[in-house]
């Protein structure tokens, strides 16, 4: 197995990461030193195995439609960098 | 005797006689922090003002632990004291709500003294990945704390705090309790609320208590467990006394040893002090055997795919729009994006969300993740066939002792094997604590896993508790500087 | 090769937002507007630590959309994360299904030029709403209002059974139907509660399917209709000319009435779905689609057989009316009221459709009961067809009990024989040439001298008297 320098790019980009180019090659060495770890799983024959999700075992763990609105909106505001007209400020979005 | 040496039940026995007062006992723990932080480097963020506030007015009978002080990692979300997970992304982050397990805490009218250090975003075995740089482990200031709650353990082992809440994902109460020689315990997923614990990995992560010993260790597990109707992944059950059954010994108790975890990887004093106190349980009545399970390595593997899978996705909020680190320079807002996660996470972090994002990117998803899931599935099995034979299993905590700062976290591989013993009992949602057990030749703390059945706490606390009485960990063996 | 060599492929995947009391995955009310930033908390603001758990409504909402569309409802479901970057999505991730929906494998039936024609529904699944993008004063920001995150969606992905823009409007328009009759949406497209994507491809008669693309960005049926006749000629025209088509996303352009590319297959987002490890498995019991079945409504269907066999109405009213929930339950409040299907049906094939597609409104300012009211009164003789000409559109003005209006109006038909014969008596002395004209045979008098009479009453007097009278003198 061997990663590419290209798909570092493309994953960091996916993960809205910058990855500067001197560090791309500790990256990719890295990845690509736990993916030929990780590859042990492969000797687990799964053929008849489900997958597991999660331990919780809840099923149908539902909330009735009542209403009970959070008290402090204020509070969800005040960590915001940057707000107008109490909505969050980001750069023109271009469609 | 000062009062930060004492264990939270022996506090409470000195309240009840009338001996002492909740503000000074907040007061000891306050200067016994000023004193030793410069050190230890065990909190992010001290709340000493309005610990000492509350201390002076507390109501003793709105529970019996009114007035006891603890300490907080700083991935629980406190309302109105900043919640950073030691990241430069959550730096001033102040969360409009309280974490439910922070509601228990607080209708006990407990006094929190601050937020306590660990590796950025719980991802790491050493805290030596925090913005606010390293703890140290009070056992030898040169050696790491463990981690993720490297704070914690730091802060519990140096009387800092009489006792912490922390998180375990992979091994991050138990790890570092063992390297700084104090109890941790990761209770069975769904058993304790994970509202309002910042996520890393959703099916992994569970809250635990961090303390001096285990009868204290029952008593913080009694006031953080149960059911909420905020977390869907809460499990309901009835409410338990966890020290009801703290004393009841172990005879007739099954216990198996699987050889595996006794191999090569691990530290011949560590095996050796763990055979030791096996055998002092066959003297006391129980049934110990050792056994097969052969999982520790796929385990370690299926723990960082799924564990970096979901932290990819949980940590995408970071985005710079409604909280957190915002870049300073950015022309469109794919740069907003782009900058500001770069910027605010550390490279511990990045690398874990880059591998998360692999495992789950078209192509790869199969082959990774979901085979991953299918390998966790054989995990449980295995675990579940050794409890058709056995109570309890007990490994060693960590490989190693507590090493030297900045000997590891130069190789992520190397550092992930740290977690090799404690990681598969995540992945299968089992209870696990972690005891002291003795210390290596060096005078290092060396801690013994107790892995229990869904929702056997009751049961590991019991056989954690005879092995704390037989050995007298906390009166043999002290910190350096004590 | 002309347009009628090409056969057009179209799917549609419908989006609606549920009328639940509060969102999906937290109690905020989903009924807002007003302030920015208000209906929100710390799980629809993605704040950290917050986790969602789902409302029951939304599944029992889901599965009666799944059951009116004869859908299979899936034993064991679950939810999944969509991963992407975008502001108006706060963690990052949209909670949605991805191999696991709530619904599959469903149809309905729509009437086409051709006839009856069943068009298979694939799926239905549940998800969150994303929050709204404004434009600050200046143009240089966006700003982020998360009000609507995590409002309830199901998502109704249909087979490509549609060939035309006319049988996508017609399916559309069935679906809309459905779900208000089942009240589980408002549909409101004005306001962005049904939404629509529309894939389309084209391909020469008797060849295989053609590659397709999405467009997206509708925003009533009017577009959805211009931008698939759009989107048909325009796949046409490219591979006439001898281009290929690419399997882009496209963004309609409702002003320019043409399509954008948004996205190409190239950089199609990789969304890396996996299992929500926040929420537990949904399992849908046989006892629990039972009860959610029987708590389903008349449907469309039925109600026009009823309105057919019972009321005696056309096939063509019965289909318009109850095309419309708002109308049908109008309608049956009105008959209720009034006891008169035919006059009910009369009144919305004509005056009420006219309002709607004047005013450009569903919904009437006044209530079905007022309808029926005034049918009564007309029913009794109390006032003309004429006079309740005027007190309906004193209803639209401003809607009262119809016995008010007309007594503050002073509108009571005159329907006393000796009054009315006074009246007869004094238009014919007035009007000697009509009765020569009548006599020599020219009926058209009788009308006038009526018109006549109507016009000295103010329309009160009551038609079949004067007529009767007219006669009864005229003949003398």
């Amino acid at each position: 197995m061997d990663i590419k320098k290209e798909e570092i790019l493309h994953i960091a980009k996916l993960a809205s990461l910058k990855i500067k180019e001197e560090e791309i090659e500790e990256y990719r060495k890295n990845l690509q030193d736990i993916l030929e770890f990780a590859n042990i799983i492969n000797s687990v024959d799964t053929e008849y195995l489900e997958e597991t999700n999660g331990t919780s075992t809840n099923i149908n763990f539902l909330r009735e439609d009542e209403v009970n609105n959070f008290k402090d909106t204020d509070q969800l505001m005040k960590n915001a960098p940057e707000q107008e007209n109490n909505m969050f400020k980001i750069p023109k979005v271009i469609n | 005797m000062n009062l930060y040496e004492l264990t939270v039940h022996e506090l409470i026995e000195k309240l009840d006689n009338k001996e002492i007062t909740p503000e000074e006992i907040t007061r000891s723990y306050i200067d016994r922090i000023n004193e030793k932080e410069k050190d230890i480097k065990a909190f992010v963020t001290i709340t000493e003002k309005d610990a000492i506030e509350k201390s002076k007015n507390i109501d003793r009978k709105i529970s019996k632990f009114a007035g006891i002080p603890i300490g907080i990692k700083d991935n629980i979300c406190t309302k109105g004291v900043r919640t950073t997970c030691s990241s430069k992304m959550l730096e001033n982050f102040i969360s409009p709500y309280d974490a439910t397990v922070m509601d228990k805490i607080n209708a006990q009218n407990m006094i929190t003294l601050g937020k306590l250090n660990m590796d950025e975003f719980a991802m790491g075995a050493s805290t030596e990945y925090s913005y606010f740089g390293a703890t140290k482990n009070p056992w030898n200031l040169n050696k790491v704390p463990g981690g993720s709650s490297g704070g914690s353990a730091a802060a519990v082992a140096a009387d800092m705090v009489p006792w912490a809440l922390s998180s375990d994902t992979g091994g991050s109460v138990r790890q570092p309790a063992a390297l700084c020689g104090v109890v941790g315990l990761k209770p069975t997923y769904g058993l304790v609320s994970r509202y309002g614990l910042v996520a890393f990995a959703s099916s992994l992560d569970q809250i635990g208590p961090i303390t001096k010993d285990v009868e204290d260790c029952a008593n913080l597990l009694n006031i953080i467990a149960g059911y909420d109707n905020k977390d869907s992944t809460s499990a309901k059950l009835p409410q338990k006394d966890y020290t009801k059954n703290l004393k009841n010994g172990v005879k007739g108790l099954k216990i198996g040893v699987p050889k595996e975890f006794f191999g090569e990887g691990i530290n011949e004093e560590v095996k050796e002090k763990i055979k030791n106190t096996i055998e002092l349980y066959k003297e006391l009545g129980a049934e110990v055997e050792e056994c097969s399970l052969d999982i520790a390595d796929e385990a370690l593997a299926v723990y960082y795919i799924i564990a970096c899978a979901e932290a990819s996705s949980n940590l995408g909020r970071f985005d710079g729009i409604r909280y957190g680190y915002r870049a300073k320079n950015f022309e469109n807002l794919d740069e907003l994006f782009i900058n500001s996660r770069s910027e605010g996470f550390g490279a511990e972090v990045k690398r874990r969300i880059i591998l998360g994002t692999y495992v789950l990117s078209s192509g790869y998803y199969d082959a990774y993740y979901k085979k991953a899931q299918k390998v966790r599935t054989f995990i449980k099995q295995e675990f579940e066939k050794l409890f058709k034979k056995y109570d309890v299993l007990i490994t060693p905590t960590s490989p190693t002792v507590a090493y030297d700062i900045g000997t590891r976290s130069t190789n992520p591989l190397e550092m992930y094997l740290a977690d090799l013993c404690t990681v598969s009992v995540n992945i299968v949602g089992l209870p696990g604590i972690s005891i002291p057990c003795g210390v290596d030749k060096n005078g290092l703390p060396i801690g013994m896993q107790i892995i229990g059945k869904s929702f056997g706490e009751e049961t590991i606390l019991k056989v954690a508790y005879l092995a704390e009485q037989k050995l007298e960990f906390r009166n043999k063996y002290k910190p350096e500087y004590k | 090769m002309s347009r009628e060599d090409y056969e057009a492929i179209i799917g549609l995947e419908v989006h609606a937002e549920l009328s639940t009391k509060t969102k999906i995955f937290c109690s905020c009310e989903t009924n807002f507007g007003g302030k920015p930033n208000t209906h929100v908390c710390p799980v629809c603001m993605a704040m950290p630590g917050a986790l969602p758990v789902l409302n029951k409504k939304v599944v029992e909402y889901a599965v009666k959309a799944g059951l009116a569309t004869n859908c299979e409802i899936a034993p064991y479901s679950k939810n999944d994360r969509k991963n992407y970057f975008y502001p108006d999505l706060p963690k990052s991730y949209q909670i949605s299904q991805f191999d696991k929906p709530l619904c599959v494998g469903g149809k309905i039936e729509i009437e086409t030029e051709h006839g009856t024609k069943q068009i298979g529904i694939t799926r239905i699944h549940i998800e969150e709403d994303a929050g709204k993008l404004n434009h600050d004063d200046y143009g240089r920001n966006s700003l982020v209002d998360l009000n609507r995150a995590g409002v309830p969606l199901i998502e109704i992905v249909s087979e490509p059974d549609l060939r035309s823009s006319k049988e996508a409007d017609t399916y559309l328009k069935k679906l809309k139907s459905i779900l208000q009759y089942i009240e589980v949406s408002d549909c409101k497209m004005e306001e962005g509660s049904f939404r629509a994507d529309v894939n389309v491809s084209v391909h020469k008669k008797g060849e295989a399917f053609g590659t397709r693309t999405e467009m997206k960005n509708m925003s009533s049926f009017r577009s959805i209709t211009r931008a698939i006749d759009y989107g048909i000629q325009r796949q046409i025209d490219v591979v006439e000319n001898g281009g290929k088509i690419e399997q882009d996303t496209l963004r309609w352009d409702e002003v320019e009435g043409r399509t954008y590319v948004m996205r190409s297959k190239e950089d199609a987002q990789d969304y890396r779905y996996f299992p929500e490890p926040d929420l537990g498995t949904i399992e849908v019991s046989d006892e629990w689609k039972e009860e959610i079945r029987k708590s389903l409504p008349e449907m469309p269907e039925q109600r026009k057989t009823r309105y057919i066999e019972e009321f005696k109405l056309p096939e063509y009213d019965s289909n318009i009316i109850v095309s419309s929930k708002y109308l049908s339950d109008f309608f049956e409040v009105a008959t209720k009221v009034c006891n008169n299907p035919k006059s009910v049906s009369n009144w919305i094939m004509t005056d009420i459709i006219r309002v709607q597609n004047e005013e450009a409104v569903e919904k009437m300012p006044f209530s079905p009961e007022q309808l029926g009211q005034l049918i009564v009164l007309i029913d009794k003789g109390t006032i003309s067809s004429s006079i309740a000409k005027k007190v309906f559109e004193e209803l639209l003005k401003q809607p009262r009990n119809p016995e008010e209006i007309i007594k503050e109006k002073g509108w009571i038909q005159i329907s006393d024989e000796g009054e009315i014969k006074e009246i007869v008596k004094k238009i014919l002395e007035d009007n000697p040439g009509s009765i020569t004209d009548y006599k020599a045979g020219k009926d058209r008098a009788l009308g006038f001298l009526v018109g006549q009479a109507m016009k000295a009453t103010k329309g009160k007097a009551n038609p079949q008297l004067l007529n009767k009278l007219f006669l009864e003198e005229l003949k003398k």
